[in-house]
């Protein structure tokens, strides 16, 4: 096992965001959560690297309690990548900056060595030829497509993506789905929130279905769209089948 | 005021100008005083826990809220007190300086502040501790972001160091109060071509720095005037 979550609970002020969460990731599989808009799927995200810090429950990376207090967080955040629905990349920065930077000041690689390796994540994703560009410079799907490079480039054992093409305008969305769906055939681990029901569908071994910060169902893709157990499920289904057309 | 005068103060330029070279070295001094303190006020304002804030918020209030001339005087004959020695041009640079690091405190914490809150989180997620956040994402940022502002500080800190005068540091306001009480009727032009010289200088300084930002720019990260 990969990435083990157990019991996962986080409150804002009033708000119970996440109340109990569970799950886990096996090495090289993908995993999609789904579910309306402020049930804590992101909250759960940056939990997992503890961008948010839980209140409680606890979380392995591996055979390494993430939650633990004597853990070397940034050590454990370098073998997870973090793709952010805004991109965040750094803007001072050229593509190819934006990728080495990691390497060089995190990982302790030589310049030379970091080049050659961002060059060849920046060919990975499509874009060797707009290393020098700043972000300003590239279109939303090229920045996330960036900074899909700059996660991959730190080797990390999983890639957590949050609404990874929700920023992004239509015609945008299918080169950073496509990226990613490489990136799932290839092996990599990965956990997805994302709106986006086709790759979902298509990529995903399993989904979770959360709601008001809890999971309510989850399975293999076709179990999940064809039966859901759960009336909830089937509702949310229906209502984002009918507001982004089912397949793409 | 004759041709005449003028004529004479012209003799004088080679003094007016070593004076005015005191001027830049306070200049030089006070702003890279300024600059490193300010750096730093601006650092803790932003990102301290909250009694080192505190302490931040403090010295920026104290040395924003002293007439400069006070802090001058304060810093000439304050150590001698303690029977520290130090020249009047080292009491006029720590003087100005300190002064000059709440300004560009203010300065750069307002650029900290503007830089949207994802780059520091991309940044830790990546695996850089806070200080790597700071140093490879943040400043970089935020001083790009300083220039214009910076240049404005830049243009006010230029003829402070005049001040430097009140505790008796040889620089160009005394040279010209010289050559006025040497010779009388020369006074005004002698302070009029110091004014000439720091219209000169501002324009040269601000030239300077608009070239500075026109390299430094970088698309989508444009210092805001």
């Amino acid at each position: 096992m990969l990435l083990r979550v157990e019991d996962l609970y986080k409150r804002y002020g009033k708000e119970d965001v996440l109340k109990g969460v569970s799950f886990s990731l096996d090495k090289g599989e993908t995993k999609v959560i789904i579910g309306p808009s402020g049930t804590g799927k992101s909250t759960l995200l940056r939990c997992i690297n503890r961008l948010t810090e839980p209140d409680r429950g606890r979380i392995w990376l591996e055979d390494t309690e993430i939650t633990s207090p004597k853990v070397n967080i940034n050590r454990i955040r370098s073998q997870i990548g973090f793709v952010f629905q805004d991109f965040n990349l750094f803007t001072h920065l050229t593509a190819l900056d934006n990728v080495r930077l990691g390497l060089i000041r995190v990982k302790g690689m030589s310049k030379k060595e970091a080049t050659e390796r961002a060059m060849a994540e920046l060919a990975r994703v499509g874009l060797a030829d707009k290393a020098r560009a700043y972000p300003a410079e590239l279109s939303g799907g090229q920045q996330q497509r960036v900074s899909i490079a700059r996660a991959l480039a730190m080797d990390p054992k999983l890639i957590l993506f949050d609404e990874p093409t929700s920023a992004l305008d239509p015609e945008l969305i299918g080169e950073v789905l496509a990226v990613m769906e490489g990136l799932a055939r290839s092996g990599m681990t990965m956990l997805v929130v994302t709106h986006e029901m086709g790759f979902a569908r298509t990529v995903a071994d399993e989904i979770i279905f959360m709601e008001r910060g809890v999971i309510v169902e989850q399975g293999p893709p076709e179990q999940l769209f064809r039966s859901p157990k759960h009336p909830r499920t089937a509702e949310f289904l229906r209502r984002i089948t009918d507001l982004y057309g089912g397949e793409q | 005021m004759t041709i005449e005068h003028w004529l004479r103060v012209w003799n004088y330029l080679p003094i007016l100008l070593q004076g005015l070279s005191v001027n830049l070295a306070l200049l030089g001094g006070l702003i890279t005083v300024g600059f490193i303190i300010g750096v730093v006020v601006a650092l803790l304002e932003v990102y301290a826990p909250p009694p080192l804030r505190l302490v931040a918020f403090g010295y920026a209030w104290i040395f924003r809220s002293i007439p400069e001339i006070l802090l001058l005087l304060l810093m000439w004959f304050g150590p001698a007190q303690f029977g520290i020695k130090i020249s009047p041009f080292i009491a006029a640079v720590l003087a100005l300086g300190l002064r000059s690091s709440a300004y560009q405190a203010e300065i750069f914490r307002g650029a900290l502040q503007a830089i949207p809150v994802g780059q520091a989180l991309a940044a830790r997620a990546l695996g850089l501790s806070r200080i790597g956040a700071i140093r490879y994402v943040l400043l970089p940022q935020a001083l790009r972001l300083s220039l214009a502002g910076w240049g404005n500080e830049f243009a006010v800190v230029l003829k402070d160091t005049t001040l430097a005068y009140a505790i008796g540091v040889v620089e160009v306001m005394r040279q010209a109060r010289y050559i006025g009480s040497r010779e009388f009727p020369l006074t005004l032009p002698a302070y009029i071509t110091v004014a000439l010289l720091f219209l000169i200088l501002t324009y040269a300084g601000l030239f300077i720095i608009g070239k500075a930002e026109r390299r430094l720019r970088i698309p989508g990260l444009e210092a805001r005037r």
